[in-house]
């Protein structure tokens, strides 16, 4: 525009020391090391790599899904059918062991089942344009009810041995690794570059922030949303295969209420739930907090009910702190 | 007279802004008070401190004589000021009756509902409203709306009115309507203040002015004393070229051809031929069907029938990507909700449309879309601390060249602009003018949808005036006159005139 006059605009802004630190990751950071310097001092096995190796057995599964799950609620959507799918897939692969397949049959089940969920799921949310908390409260029931129908008070526990080796031996010898975990890191690798160094990323930003805005600018929004529900059946499925190989026996309540212990991941993560928010490393950070909180209070024989309580008022403190800082100091400059 | 109400000495700060410095200003009753400014003078820093929402740093604000302190809304309320905003704030899913009681529901305990009933039905009458009380407001036009707050106001007894841009999103004859409700509300002796970009306007409902830049009082006095050019000096400190930029552009071959293009229920029959370097102006009342149409060809929605040759190849676009890959931009009328998104960077908002164009392998460089953000920013001239700087932060104006410059980047042929200056102060207006000349001369063809008539008729070089889904006249620049295609667009006459 000829006679506006022209103005000299940063790449960036200027570097500020308390953006860095009242960032969501920085927090994570610190309650994490928080969780290990206590740990640490309450108990002398808290720090034994055996002990750590194992505590990560217990979140590894969870995590993988929360991974998808971030995905989704960045771009305002959720999936509450996880859990349920996690306990199909586990069907699907205990009925495959009963009936003496190999392990990778076992383990293409499993991940098979999971992705006919999630194509199930995204077909409805995008066909029919409910929300997709109502569309996955109705799967949820759907999935978990054909569980509990085929299998009724029946447990399946015909594995073969290499597939139970998957996850009751370690993947790595040294540091020891389950395979859950490798895969977790390997998989957050992967999400995380897709989300923060892809046009694909940068896209699911757009549309958690205004979908309309995003589908006016080109974006196949509700192809991205089919793909996201996709890919959540997907990982829930991978985690049900993991899941039945770790405890080797599949009963009807299996992986009963993940749904929410991976909603709670997400949303310490930082993960908005209004959508356009988060990211992979808050994800993964509040994975682990999470995760080695809760080995730490078991490994001081504190009642699983009280762990509830604790990591109820972990997730509001670390949510409301942040707010409550942010707060003060916008106070303190304005006066 | 004494003023109903007086501002003394009101200063107000926000963060690195003064929005206002010692500003003082008083309403008298029965009396019409514009009050104008560019985008960021402070107009709407004054109508919420006037409505309790901002409390002055400095000053005093007096009431019926009495110095009062608003520490929230219901005290403004309870003082007899009631505000009608540009964009109605109510509850959608609530009746008429509920939305003007909301907050002094008549009644004890229990709601009293045939006396809210009774004075709704009264107050409706007042002004002439023709929708029952029971309606639910979402039933109801945004006219319609203004006049249920309008409703509101009088059931508080409000002596004082503000009303903030309140025809921005009405048609000619709604807002010929609420002027004569203004006039009606000001015999009865209330006193309006009165917020308008649109000169006419303020030419025609007000009595008195007073203007604002940059949180300043630069002036006030009597309408009638004063004219259109003296008031834009005033509010932008120097004179603007009214003129629209005069352009030599050779027209060239058809670039986007459409051939009765249909809906069920929007638009019929619309065809039309650009050309490079041609601007085509689309004229009509709001409701015409001029943006459904135009969202039909940017794949936004399926025509039901009709035909779209864009560059010699037929295009029938299923969503905007396709649309865009063919060379299309639509930069939508509403900013807020279709145009930005809001909390991601300037650098993130220009390269939205055109990301592919960005990816080196599987990766995003940065790097290559900080050139194309840099060169386009600077070419608009997009005002901002720096290139990642979320765009709620920026004014307005700055948002429509972002997005502006979000469609520059998917290098289109083609480019519809939809109310392109709705809403931006008159700066930031002669500035979008002379860029769109700037576009045709670079070989775009663009199609201009407006509902000011002053901006088709100075920048298109062919008019086509839609009525009810349909296109009822075609203008050529050496044939029109304002009130042949005004006519035409409220269905008085259909025309055709050598286009």
């Amino acid at each position: 525009m000829p006679d506006s006059p022209r103005y000299t605009v940063a790449d960036r802004p200027p570097f500020r020391l308390a953006d860095l630190l009242l960032r969501w990751e920085s927090i994570l950071v610190v309650l994490l090391a928080l969780v290990f310097a206590v740990n640490a001092w309450a108990t002398p096995w808290f720090l034994d790599i055996y002990n750590l190796a194992d505590a990560t057995y217990n979140f590894s599964e969870k995590a993988i899904i929360a991974l998808a799950m971030a995905l989704l609620i960045l771009t305002r959507e959720i999936d509450l059918s996880v859990a349920a799918i996690v306990a199909l897939a586990a069907l699907g692969v205990g009925a495959a062991g009963a009936l003496g397949q190999p392990t990778p049959v076992l383990v293409l089940t499993g991940l098979g089942i999971g992705l006919l969920c999630g194509l199930c799921n995204g077909v409805l949310v995008t066909r029919f344009g409910v929300h997709s908390i109502v569309i996955t409260i109705g799967t949820m029931s759907l999935y978990r009810g054909i569980a509990q129908v085929s299998l009724g008070d029946q447990a399946l526990t015909a594995f073969p041995q290499p597939f139970l080796d998957l996850q009751q031996t370690y993947f790595l010898a040294d540091p020891p690794t389950p395979l859950s975990f490798v895969l977790f890191l390997a998989l957050a690798v992967v999400f995380g570059i897709v989300l923060h160094l892809t046009a694909t990323g940068r896209r699911l930003f757009a549309i958690g922030a205004n979908p309309v805005a995003a589908r006016f600018s080109g974006i196949r929004v509700d192809r991205i949303r089919f793909l996201l529900f996709t890919v959540s059946g997907l990982m829930a499925g991978l985690a049900g295969v993991l899941l039945t190989a770790r405890i080797g026996v599949v009963r009807p309540n299996i992986a009963l209420g993940w749904e929410l212990d991976v909603v709670t991941m997400v949303i310490l993560g930082g993960v908005a739930i209004s959508g356009g928010i988060g990211s992979i490393p808050g994800v993964v950070l509040a994975v682990l907090v999470l995760g080695f909180a809760t080995f730490g209070l078991t490994l001081l024989n504190v009642p699983g009910i009280v762990i509830n309580v604790l990591l109820g008022c972990l997730l509001i403190g670390s949510i409301a702190l942040p707010i409550l800082i942010r707060r003060a100091m916008r106070r303190r400059r304005s006066t | 007279m004494a003023p109903v109400l007086s501002l003394s000495h009101i200063s107000k700060g926000f963060p690195g802004v003064q929005a206002l410095d010692d500003v003082s200003l008083t309403l008298e009753r029965g009396s019409v008070t514009a009050l104008i400014g560019e985008n960021g003078a402070g107009k709407s820093t004054i109508v919420k401190i006037l409505t309790g929402i901002y409390t002055p740093d400095a000053g005093t604000v007096n009431v019926e004589g009495r110095d009062r302190r608003f520490a929230t809304p219901k005290d403004a309320w309870a003082a007899g000021i009631a505000a009608i905003h540009q964009e109605t704030v109510m509850f959608d899913e609530l009746s008429v009756q509920e939305n003007i009681f909301m907050g002094h529901m008549p009644g004890g305990r229990l709601i009293d509902r045939t006396a809210i009933r009774d004075r709704t039905k009264e107050l409706l009458a007042r002004i002439d409203a023709d929708f029952a009380p029971e309606t639910p407001l979402k039933r109801l036009s945004v006219a319609q709306k203004h006049m249920v707050e309008i409703a509101r106001a009088l059931s508080h007894e409000a002596a004082v009115i503000i009303m903030d841009e309140p025809t921005a999103s009405l048609s000619r004859h709604e807002i010929g309507e609420l002027f004569s409700l203004v006039d009606q509300l000001r015999d009865e002796g209330r006193a309006i203040l009165f917020i308008s970009h649109k000169f006419d306007e303020i030419f025609r409902v007000s009595d008195r002015w007073v203007c604002l830049r940059d949180g300043r009082k630069v002036g006030e006095g009597l309408t009638a004393e004063v004219t259109e050019p003296e008031l834009v000096r005033l509010m932008v400190g120097r004179p603007i070229d009214q003129v629209f930029p005069k352009r030599d552009v050779v027209i060239g071959e058809v670039v986007l051809e459409v051939e009765g293009l249909s809906n069920a229920t929007e638009f019929a029959d619309i065809s039309f031929e650009l050309r490079r370097g041609e601007i085509l102006g689309l004229y009509g009342l709001v409701g015409a069907g001029r943006s459904e149409a135009m969202q039909c060809v940017f794949g936004l929605s399926q025509p039901t029938r009709g035909r779209i040759v864009m560059e010699g190849r037929p295009l029938a676009p299923r969503a905007p990507g396709d649309a865009i890959d063919a060379g299309i931009s639509y930069v939508p009328e509403d900013r807020q909700e279709q145009g930005v998104v809001l909390p991601l960077g300037i650098r993130a908002n220009i390269t939205l449309a055109s990301l592919a164009r960005h990816a080196r392998g599987w990766f995003l460089s940065s790097s290559s879309e900080l050139d194309a953000t840099r060169a386009l920013g600077d070419r608009l001239a997009v005002k901002a601390a720096s290139w990642e700087q979320p765009v709620m932060e920026l004014s307005g104006g700055n948002q429509q060249k972002v997005v502006i410059a979000k469609w520059l980047a998917t290098q289109p042929r083609v480019i519809i602009l939809d109310e392109p200056t709705k809403g931006i102060d008159i700066g930031s207006k002669a500035a979008v003018h002379a860029f769109i000349g700037e576009l045709v001369a670079d070989g775009l063809a663009v199609v201009l949808i407006s509902s000011e008539l002053p901006e088709v008729m100075g920048l298109a070089d062919r008019i086509l005036v839609m009525h009810e889904g349909r296109i009822v006249a075609r203008f050529a620049r050496d044939a029109w006159s304002a009130e042949a295609i005004v006519a035409a667009a409220t269905g008085a006459v259909a025309a055709d005139r050598a286009a």
